[in-house]
């Protein structure tokens, strides 16, 4: 075949016919398509051919076709020799085309496929992040088993790489390889776990989201980086939030105790029915106790609360379920006017939050009632809407809207949508039920649609009117007459039952109507269906039992239609009717008791909600959705009756030194990577020297540097000069944002970059993470990086100071001490721990803040009132102080039932910190920014021992709440810290001299707090 | 998460497969169409339906569905969302979303999901992120493609992904610097029978197009701007500035975006601009009925009211409708019932009313209810709910770009009852 003539007629119309004898053949099994049409093979020849050609353009338009084949499912797998050999094309379209194409055929072609692998290895150590990353994407995506072992290399050495961006991929990664081989289980979650920490927005979703997949049971690993996840949430791509928000729901439904009191919902109809009843008193028992939500329980809770503002339905869905399954219930009425909100959008997003809704609003009505009128039907909208919505009317009726709804369900009533109207009908049944008050009036409504002109309606009324008479069984013969006379016309087998099933039930009320409507049904018995014919047969039954004389005969007559009837069941039915109610020798015992075995009392139908159960599959869940437990679903567990250890939340210093050494370090000090040969460490190595090399300014390692000082934030600094000229500008521009937070970064200072991961653990992170975003606009411009970064406590001293000694305070024993949290209340104060002991044998009521008596400036948030101690009880509130940045003391009252104490705080200056991340580069740059003036420095004598690096540390964190600074140098140790209040960088540097002597030195603006705390800690280091 | 994507059209072809995993035979959709022909209309298809292996959740949009397969727990709205914006971003590459376009553009498409799903969680699904990594075919571009041979891959790689403005690509130039915002009210109401109003509530929303070089910070503020109950934003919104100060503040990704969304509070009441006059009749036993509508404005702030379209879905007894419009043009689909009204513009002098016949089928029953009508109607210049933009500055770029605002009120869901 001539190719080169064959390929042009291809393009220009020729490929048309070939592509429909392609058609044809893709019907039938794709190898049985196998040399029956030649026109297809000639085609493919002519697509290896193109492939084999020299041209790029020619294979990328062979590419572009086999692609076409692929995505109308046409069998593309002959050529994979052919398109194989392009996979190191260097032209970037083909080499996507051909990945694509690997992706979906390699699974089929094994062998072959090893051929591309080498490629991607080598792709893998690329320079360009991206390469890396799509390497990895693909490598990750070929299905075949034999290159697990190479998968879970590729994974290890991009999780730590240094791009975000790949690490993303490798989070992606984990789940592919666990898919393709579970046995690889305990390795991938120690990469999660890794992962896990990470600080990087860009990867929190992907890591949860392989979390999820891979180990949702091991929630031990979410402790550590509970607070981290909940502070990133905001900054979190769309996707990620929701699979985070997901996951965190389940965490805090284990972790933390109910905030649900008892009798606090009164309208709420949820019981444990898992729970026997001693287990519910023992719960009240507990719950008598004052409740104290946990502060991770809280960070939570707020955190979600801006993402209910998303423009993603998913995610103010997820915040939705979060705020209904764990926060109090007088919180989660914010949720009910965005899901509102959500119902402006497509058909799709409407159907599943109306169903949520109707799950919530059967358990808390008043979440929605304020909504109502946004449930209203429209004409316009999809069947399945309108019964959703309906739905929801019905649980959100009562007393007051049962006027307005029922003359709104009177235009429904009328719809042409029958199945609409048909459910309407059922509705008004339910209102009636559960609403005594209009119950007549809905059944005379009811009533009057028994002459409507659809039968479909009137089959429905009368179907629901049964129920409604068989729950009140007062007299409504005149209903049941008119009911007897629609006989004649109503011809739904439904209907027709039912009828007759309500005149056999009250046949002694209506003793002249049901023998007629016996005359008349047995005329007609053989031309009925089924189920109306085991309603003559029971009515037959019925009246012959109270009414033989007139209705002997007629009932003979029927069993005798039944007894040949074809359908078996009519037949069994017959019988069993016919020996319990004809008296005759062989009957036995039972007949005696025939006219109690028909004339029972019979149990009223309930109606009820089909949302009434669904509440014990979480919501926004496919499973809730489906209502069965989908593949995959995760239970939610019930509160724990005691929290666990809140401590495991705490971050603690080994963790976090770790993470500071440069990570060109941390990738050699990696002890579990068994996988490694010899000759690839060495690459390893080569390869992170040369990124630090590239670092200092080579252009190949651009991304490279940027994402280095990204990943981790030890590079930020530089934010005393910073935090100045952001409250400079902040006064100009009369701007609130930032309110003297030294995270407010400068806007003209454009040479200044930013990281995706600015906003770390910062505890005001939209402020921090738009304000940065404001400057990346000069990415290239310089290295230098500004932003401080909160980070964790290093250390938290259990040091606790008597706030009330017990003798003083009547028995009331007060201790405070200070959990180096960021304050939940506000940015600028210090959140301080109390517990509050009862040493008397009497309950303690009311306990309180009283009168506060605070220097100027200073603030206090105060803890809710305690209602009552019990005796040897005790009980830990938080409140937060703003001390202003300065040592003064918080007076004020703390007062019970009968007594009021006076009590002060004071904090040590060591308190008033918060630990700050950054890298030895940008302490140095500070440092000098903050020299002279700002500078105060004194010797210290020790013992030799006393200047071992971890003495020092463990002595410096113990006084102040400072971050550790890695250090190059042996001798030199270095702590960052900023104030609480005005967030003023506080830098100490403790050099150790020769001979036993060290320097110790503080660079701050704050000179008055610098000084103090120089004073504090030179005798704590001096000492031995 | 998503498994496999199908795109199916009307008539219930496959044409475009695409998966993330292993692959997923084609006749899992089996289950899909057997639901589709249960609900006889595609509005009523259920958006999750269960199969013994998978569960299908699909979408409808532009007479296309949207059939994604799923094996394992999921949140279905996560799917829902994700499937719309891939719609979303299938119009904002070919100006369309349908079977023609995408199948033009197949390799583009495929492209597109590559890069919009790894693994079926999602990677990039900001519009301007996949603008760098694949550019949209335009028909320069295609020539030139041609003729070069180059492609419409891009080959630098974006920024944006690896930035802290995931939504902005850098190096944004324009010779004239504008920023227009869209202020689009859209009036939802019920007015039953007697005119007077059920239920009445205004959305809102603001499209922006901004055309901005380099990395502006934008804040817009309002007058008024407690009138906003409930409001959705853009990612690129400081949340926190809107909840202290109430200003909008943010960088903006470049082109064509919506701002916010917003519903006004509940409390306000709504003036409805129009009125209707109806009455509609179908005489017992008889083979035909009267129909007569007449519309008026009311409460439009001296505005006029414009492109006026009144839609009502006969019932199916109706044969044909023999109507004299005093303005504009009237149509009846007598296959669908739909009957629509091209009003145009109110003068107050003359009302316009369309009057006449309707033709029954006969012997039927007449219909219970009269059909309820869907108006359509357009007032420039008007945010019916008053709120009104109060200025906008630009922080961090030293031009000084053109701005602009415009308003708009619009019927969203306005039905009258009859």
């Amino acid at each position: 075949m001539s190719s080169n003539s064959f390929a042009y007629n291809e393009q220009s119309g020729g490929g048309e016919a070939t592509e429909l004898g392609q058609e044809a053949t893709s019907t039938i099994s794709p190898s049985g398509a196998f040399g029956l049409f030649s026109s297809d093979m000639k085609k493919n020849e002519d697509l290896k051919q193109m492939l084999e050609s020299n041209k790029d353009s020619a294979k990328l338009d062979a590419m572009k076709r086999i692609v076409g084949m692929i995505a109308k499912g046409k069998n593309a797998s002959e050529l994979f020799p052919a398109v194989v050999k392009n996979v190191a094309s260097k032209n970037i379209e083909i080499k996507k085309l051909v990945y694509v194409y690997l992706v979906r055929y390699a699974e089929e072609q094994q062998d072959l496929a090893l051929l591309s692998i080498s490629t991607f290895q080598r792709a893998l150590k690329d320079p360009n992040q991206l390469i890396r990353a799509s390497a990895l994407r693909v490598l990750s995506s070929i299905r075949v088993p034999i290159i697990v072992p190479i998968m879970m290399l590729a994974i290890k050495e991009a999780s730590a790489d240094l791009s975000p961006y790949v690490r993303k991929n490798a989070a992606h990664a984990i789940q592919k390889l666990y898919s393709l081989d579970p046995e690889q289980k305990e390795m991938l979650i120690e990469i999660i776990e890794k992962l896990l920490k990470d600080k990087s927005t860009l990867v929190a979703g992907s890591v949860v989201m392989a979390f999820e997949e891979v180990c949702p049971d091991r929630i031990d690993l979410i402790h550590k980086n509970y607070r981290k996840l909940c502070n990133l949430l905001v900054d979190v791509e769309e996707w990620g939030q929701v699979v985070i928000i997901h996951m965190l729901t389940r965490y805090a439904r284990t972790q933390f105790v109910s905030p649900w009191k008892e009798g606090d919902g009164l309208e709420d109809n949820e019981k444990d029915f898992y729970d026997s009843d001693e287990e519910q008193k023992e719960k009240a028992d507990k719950r008598k106790r004052p409740y104290t939500m946990d502060p991770d329980h809280r960070l939570l809770i707020r955190n979600t609360k801006p993402l209910l503002q998303s423009r993603n339905a998913a995610v103010v869905m997820a915040v939705a379920q979060l705020y209904w399954h764990i926060a109090p219930k007088s919180e989660a009425g914010i949720i009910s006017k965005s899901l509102v909100r959500l119902l402006r959008s497509n058909r799709e997003v409407q159907y599943i939050v109306l169903q949520n809704i109707a799950t919530m609003s059967i358990q808390r009505k008043g979440m929605f009632e304020p909504y109502l009128k946004s449930f209203y039907v429209r004409s316009t909208d999809p069947t399945m809407i309108k019964i959703l919505k309906l739905e929801i009317l019905t649980n959100l009726a009562n007393e007051a809207n049962i006027s307005t709804l029922l003359r709104e369900f009177q235009t429904y009533v009328k719809s042409q949508d029958k199945q609409f109207a048909a459910a309407t009908i059922q509705t008004i049944g339910r209102c009636a039920t559960s609403i005594t008050e209009v119950s007549d009036t809905c059944l005379n409504g009811l009533v009057c649609l028994l002459s409507n002109r659809d039968e479909i309606v009137v089959a429905e009324s009368v179907v629901v009117i049964k129920k409604l008479l068989q729950m009140q069984p007062i007299q409504h013969g005149e209903i049941i007459k008119h009911m007897a006379k629609l006989l004649d016309s109503i011809t739904v087998p439904v209907a027709r039952a039912s009828i007759l099933w309500l005149i056999g039930e009250n046949c002694e009320r209506v003793p002249k109507i049901a023998p007629d409507v016996l005359r008349k049904t047995a005329k007609s018995f053989t031309s009925e269906d089924d189920l109306v014919k085991l309603q003559i047969l029971n009515l037959g039954a019925k009246l012959y039992l109270t009414n033989s004389k007139q209705t002997k005969l007629l009932t003979q007559y029927i069993l005798n239609l039944g007894k040949y009837d074809q359908n078996y069941d009519i037949r069994d039915r017959t019988r069993f009717i016919r020996q319990l109610i004809v008296p005759n020798e062989k009957s036995g015992a039972l007949s005696k008791y025939a006219k109690k075995i028909f004339l029972a009392q019979k149990p009223a139908p309930l109606l009820e909600s089909p949302f009434k159960d669904r509440d014990h599959f979480q919501l926004g869940t496919l499973s809730h959705t489906l209502n069965t437990k989908a593949t995959g679903y995760l239970e939610l567990s019930n509160w724990p009756e005691v929290a666990p250890d809140p401590s495991v939340r705490n971050v603690e210093v080994i963790e976090l030194a770790k993470e500071w050494t440069p990570a060109g370090k941390a990738k050699k000090e990696n002890p579990d990577e068994k996988f490694y040969s010899e000759s690839e460490e060495e690459e390893d190595s080569s390869e992170s020297s040369s990124d630090s090399e590239s670092a200092s300014g080579s252009e190949s390692g651009e991304d490279e540097e940027e994402d280095h000082s990204g990943d981790s934030g030890e590079d930020s600094g530089e934010s005393g000069s910073e935090s100045e000229a952001g409250k400079g500008r902040a006064a100009k521009h009369a701007k609130a944002r930032g309110k003297g937070d030294s995270k407010d970064v400068d806007k003209e200072k454009e040479n200044s970059k930013s990281s995706e991961s600015s906003s770390g653990e910062s505890s005001s992170i939209e402020e921090s993470s738009s304000d940065s975003e404001s400057e990346s606009e000069s990415e290239s411009e310089s290295e230098s990086r500004t932003i401080t970064k909160v980070s964790t406590p290093v250390f938290v001293p259990g040091k606790t100071h008597v706030l009330l000694h017990r003798m003083s305070g009547k028995g009331l024993a007060a201790h405070y001490f200070f959990p180096r949290q960021p304050c939940i209340f506000g940015d600028k104060m210090v959140s301080v721990q109390i517990t509050l002991n009862n040493t008397t044998d009497q309950k303690i009521e009311n306990i309180h803040v009283g009168g506060k008596k605070l220097p100027m400036g200073m603030q206090m948030h105060v803890f809710n009132p305690i209602e009552s101690l019990e005796p040897a009880g005790s009980i830990t509130v938080s409140v937060g102080i703003d001390f202003c940045d300065s040592t003064q003391t918080a007076s004020f009252q703390l007062c019970t039932k009968d007594d009021c104490f006076s009590v002060n705080i004071q904090p040590p200056v060591g308190e008033l910190l918060l630990p700050v991340a950054m890298s030895e580069k940008d302490f140095k740059k500070e440092q000098g920014m903050l020299s002279g003036m700002n500078e105060t420095s004194t010797t210290i004598i020790a013992a030799p021992q006393n200047f071992a690096s971890s003495v020092i540390l463990q002595k410096v964190v113990n006084v102040a709440n400072v971050g550790v600074v890695p250090s190059g140098q042996d001798n030199v140790h270095r702590f960052a810290a900023k104030t609480v209040h005005s967030g003023s960088l506080m830098l100490v540097t403790v050099e150790l001299k020769e001979g036993s002597t060290a320097q110790l030195i503080i660079n701050t603006e704050k000179t008055v707090i610098g000084s103090v705390l120089l004073r504090e800690l030179k005798p704590v280091l001096s000492q031995g | 998460m998503i498994h496999s994507l199908f795109l199916i059209n009307c008539s219930g072809d496959i044409f475009l497969e695409k998966h993330w995993k292993s692959v997923v035979s084609q006749s899992v959709c089996d289950y899909f169409f057997e639901a589709q022909e249960k609900a006889a209309d595609v509005e009523n298809v259920p958006p999750v339906i269960s199969t013994p292996h998978h569960y299908l959740i699909s979408i409808y949009r532009d007479k296309l569905f949207f059939v994604s397969v799923i094996q394992t727990e999921v949140p279905p709205l996560f799917v829902i969302e994700f499937l719309h914006r891939v719609a979303d971003t299938f119009q904002d590459y070919f100006g369309e979303c349908s079977e023609a376009a995408i199948k033009d553009n197949v390799v583009i498409v495929y492209e597109l999901l590559e890069e919009m799903l790894d693994n079926g969680f999602p990677l990039a699904t900001e519009s301007n992120i996949l603008k760098e990594l694949i550019k949209p075919p335009t028909i320069l571009r295609s020539v030139v493609n041609s003729i070069t041979g180059s492609s419409n891959v891009g080959d630098t790689l974006p920024t944006g992904q690896l930035s802290n403005i995931p939504w902005r690509r850098a190096g944004v130039k324009y010779t004239n610097n504008e920023a227009y915002f869209d202020v689009v009210e859209e009036i939802d109401a019920i007015i039953d029978k007697s005119g007077s109003t059920v239920f009445a509530e205004i959305q809102g929303v603001i499209d922006a197009c901004i055309k901005l070089s380099g990395m502006p910070d934008l804040s817009l503020s309002f007058m008024n701007p407690r009138l906003l109950d409930d409001v959705s934003f853009h990612p690129c919104i400081r949340f926190k500035r809107w909840e202290s100060e109430r200003v909008l503040s943010f960088i903006p990704p470049d082109g064509n975006f919506r701002l916010i969304s917003y519903r006004v509070s509940s409390q306000n009441l709504v003036a409805i601009p129009v009125y209707v006059k109806h009455s509609i009749s179908f005489k017992e036993n008889s083979s035909c009925g009267r129909f007569d509508i007449t519309i008026g404005p009311k409460q439009n702030m001296g505005k006029t009211i414009e492109a006026i379209t009144v839609t009502v879905h006969m019932p199916k007894v109706v044969l044909n409708m023999n109507l004299t419009p005093t303005q504009g043009s009237y149509t009846f689909d007598p296959v669908t019932k739909v009957l629509t009204w091209d009003v145009g513009k109110i003068t107050p002098q003359k009302l316009p009313s369309l009057k006449g016949l309707v033709n029954l089928q006969s012997g039927a029953p007449k219909p219970e209810e009269n059909p309820s009508l869907n108006i359509q109607f357009k007032i420039q210049q008007l945010a019916i709910s008053g709120l009104k933009v109060n200025r906008l500055d630009m922080y961090g770029e030293k031009y000084k770009p053109f701005k602009g605002v415009k308003y708009v009120t619009k019927a969203g869901k306005f039905q009258v009852r009859t």
